[in-house]
């Protein structure tokens, strides 16, 4: 029996190791920040706030002071009157704000897309500047504008009352806008209206550049009109750029909170009217306090719009997008 | 060579001593505290040569987020923090915030130097108190004169009871056009139910946490009452709350006959809210008997302060220094919570912007005549569910007992 030699590896110079160290993990220290960055701010609140929502927690009484409750959290939420209240808001103005947006950039992207080719630049950041304005800023016109008492629109709309013949289709007295029922939630679509239109152009334009010319040339040459370009190609082709606009709408829409905030502050405008589910959210933890509750709405939000999307997805997306023509 | 190692050696304890003895403290403040603090740390180091104060300011709601951050996660609390009164009862759930109730600090000690109701509002239910008072906000009702001069109505007339004030106002309005008797008829309401609580009772809670918000409560129901008979006569602007843009422009327009606030409300009128109106303005006692505050700041002690002697000594000069509590009062006009701030010659003077009137002395009163008021956890959803039930009633679309009777049901829900 001979005793076997453990063979021991032949030690690589120090350099040709450094050489495999880089080759084999240099890569992953470069795409390091991402991670660590999207792990602290984003895949621990998405985790902590999962956690909390299974727990009863009034942040300013410390750490310590959580409580496990189970699925309490949620089934309040979903017993919770005002909880279905905000649901039903959003849903609202999501469709009072989101149809008319893409009904208006469509057709705007395309006339800017058809005629305005030396200046399309300019109207276009024109279009963009609402998207890119300060919220408060915003805030202090348009309630300015509905203002019952003092607002311009009111002002406006009582003048054209003395007009002949067309003066009986404007009110003789002023219409308190943010004060009743019927009014705010279509104020507050306005703003959202022409807040994101711009933003919806911008999109749609960089889909009509990706159409190329010669189809519509061709068109013109059989002799098609203005409208039947825009119905037989530019929509058809459109349909990818319309899916990734309507998608953002309808995600951003159900995540309404600026705008409703700044109209009608934290009270929510008139009778609840115009609180949204995130709005609640943040009332429930800001001035309640009670964060558990909160994150788990949070949640509910989140697995409405995932099944929307995904609704969305299977009417508008893929396999609607190669065509059947 | 030895001279010069004495001399290092003697430099070297100086300093030493100076770090021991000379300690630095933060105080968490927001605006107008900030100048109030600031004006104050002249006399403070005067006392206390050792103690440093470093001075934190932020804007209200960021100074009251950071703070419940901090109270949060343990860490990053100043030594001394502002609280203003309405989230003193958030902060003193748990043990964010020392309780001075207790030795070394027997806050209890100075409670009958202080305005009655201020003690009570930063005490917990099992008789922890959290933070010290500061300035207060005595409630009185500001009237035109000339608008009431115009209507053939006397001040009186305004403040003898509810509903004088609501046929004054009617005249009032029918006199001057385009003017409101009052910018929102839920400020009656905010203050009726804080009227006439039987002991024990909080505002929408009593001691054994039973919801008082009920179709058949008197105080509740005779409040949107006579809310409602002030919106129906079309007597308010519905200009929402305090500070909203329709509140400001109304007052900005001089369209407001009267309003129901804080004494502090005379310096933004001056300042910025009412300006072209100086000497147009008068003080008058709440209708109805009523005494109620609005508003109020504290000061309290995080537990996570490493130098809680120090903040001790900071807040007891704030608060409990006569002298002091006047000066702030000149700097900012924030009422003093210590009763023997009041008593300064400063008090019997006249008021500038209100044509000189004595109402120093109104607002003193006042102060002395507000009950305590038991506060509870879940004040602020109950208050956000009646203000709710109030404005349906307000707009025509619910009845007061439909209003009152699902305001109950739902904060019912919320407290087990």
């Amino acid at each position: 029996m001979q005793a076997r030699i453990p063979t021991v590896p032949e030690r690589l110079p120090l350099r040709a190791r450094w050489d495999n160290f880089q080759r084999r993990y240099a890569p992953y220290i470069f795409i390091s920040p991402f991670f660590i960055l999207f792990a602290i701010f984003g895949l621990f609140p998405i985790v902590f706030s999962l956690y909390l929502s299974f727990h009863a927690w009034q942040p300013a009484s410390g750490l310590g002071s959580m409580t496990f409750v189970g699925w309490r959290n949620f089934t309040d939420n979903l017993t919770d009157p005002t909880f279905w209240q905000s649901l039903k808001n959003t849903g609202i103005i999501a469709l009072e704000s989101g149809i008319p947006q893409h009904l208006i950039a469509i057709p705007l992207a395309f006339a800017i897309n058809m005629s305005l080719k030396r200046v399309q630049g300019l109207v276009t950041a024109l279009y963009f500047l609402p998207y890119i304005t300060s919220v408060v800023a915003i805030a202090v016109i348009f309630v300015t504008i509905f203002s019952w008492q003092y607002g311009v629109l009111n002002v406006v709309l009582t003048s054209l009352h003395s007009l002949p013949l067309i003066g009986g289709l404007f009110p003789a007295e002023n219409i308190n806008w943010l004060g009743n029922r019927n009014f705010i939630q279509p104020a507050v679509a306005s703003v959202v209206v022409w807040r994101y239109v711009g933003w919806n152009v911008v999109l749609y334009l960089s889909g009509l550049q990706a159409i190329p010319r010669d189809l519509y040339e061709a068109a013109s040459v059989d002799g098609a009109s203005v409208w039947q370009q825009f119905r037989y190609i530019t929509l058809p082709l459109l349909r990818p750029i319309m899916f990734v606009a309507i998608t953002l709408t309808l995600i951003g829409n159900l995540q309404l909170f600026e705008e409703p905030y700044i109209i009608a502050g934290d009270s929510g405008g008139i009778g609840n009217m115009a609180l949204t589910t995130v709005m609640y959210m943040y009332r429930t933890y800001n001035f309640y306090s009670d964060a558990g509750l909160a994150a788990a709405m949070s949640w509910l939000l989140f697995i409405l719009i995932g099944a929307l999307t995904f609704l969305n997805n299977r009417i508008f997306g893929k396999s609607r997008l190669s065509g059947s023509d | 060579m030895h001279k010069i190692a004495l001399a290092l050696t003697l430099a070297l304890t100086a300093s030493l001593a100076g770090a021991q003895a000379k300690k630095t403290i933060t105080i968490g403040v927001f605006p107008d505290l900030d100048s109030v603090v600031k004006a104050a740390l002249p006399g403070f180091n005067k006392k206390f040569p050792n103690i440093e104060v470093k001075i934190n300011s932020l804007a209200y709601a960021d100074h009251h987020n950071a703070l419940t951050t901090a109270l949060a996660t343990g860490s990053g609390a100043n030594d001394v923090e502002a609280i203003d009164f309405g989230y003193v009862a958030k902060f003193a759930e748990g043990g964010g915030l020392v309780d001075i109730s207790k030795a070394p600090y027997n806050a209890g000690q100075y409670r009958s130097r202080f305005v009655a109701y201020t003690f009570p509002q930063a005490m917990t239910d099992d008789g922890r108190m959290v933070a010290m008072p500061t300035d207060i906000g005595p409630g009185s009702m500001f009237y035109r004169t000339d608008l009431l001069q115009k209507a053939g109505v006397k001040p009186t007339d305004l403040n003898k009871s509810w509903d004088s004030y609501i046929a004054a106002g009617k005249k009032i309005v029918a006199a001057n056009p385009g003017t409101f008797l009052i910018p929102d008829a839920s400020e009656v309401e905010g203050i009726m139910i804080r009227s006439g609580l039987k002991p024990g009772e909080g505002l929408y809670f009593d001691k054994d946490n039973k919801v008082l918000v009920s179709p058949t409560n008197p105080r509740f129901v005779n409040a949107f009452t006579v809310a409602k008979q002030i919106r129906d006569a079309k007597l308010d602007a519905r200009a929402g709350a305090a500070f909203s843009s329709d509140w400001t422009t109304a007052f900005q327009k001089g369209n407001l006959a009267s309003e129901v606030s804080g004494a502090w409300l005379v310096g933004h009128m001056q300042n910025w809210l009412a300006k072209d109106f100086a000497g147009k303005w008068a003080a008058l006692q709440l209708p109805g008997n009523s005494f109620t505050s609005y508003g109020g700041s504290f000061y309290g002690i995080p537990s996570q302060s490493k130098n809680k002697t120090e903040a001790w000594e900071l807040i007891k000069y704030l608060t409990t220094d006569a002298n002091q509590q006047i000066l702030a009062f000149k700097t900012t006009g924030a009422f003093p919570a210590l009763r023997a701030a009041q008593t300064a010659p400063l008090f019997n003077e006249g008021v500038p912007y209100l044509a000189g009137q004595k109402a120093r002395q109104l607002w003193r009163t006042a102060a002395n005549r507000i009950q305590p008021i038991d506060v509870n956890r879940l004040d602020p959803v109950a208050d956000q569910i009646v203000a709710d039930a109030l404005t349906s009633v307000l707009d025509g679309s619910k009845t007061v007992e439909q209003a009152l009777s699902e305001a109950q049901a739902l904060i019912q829900r919320r407290a087990r």
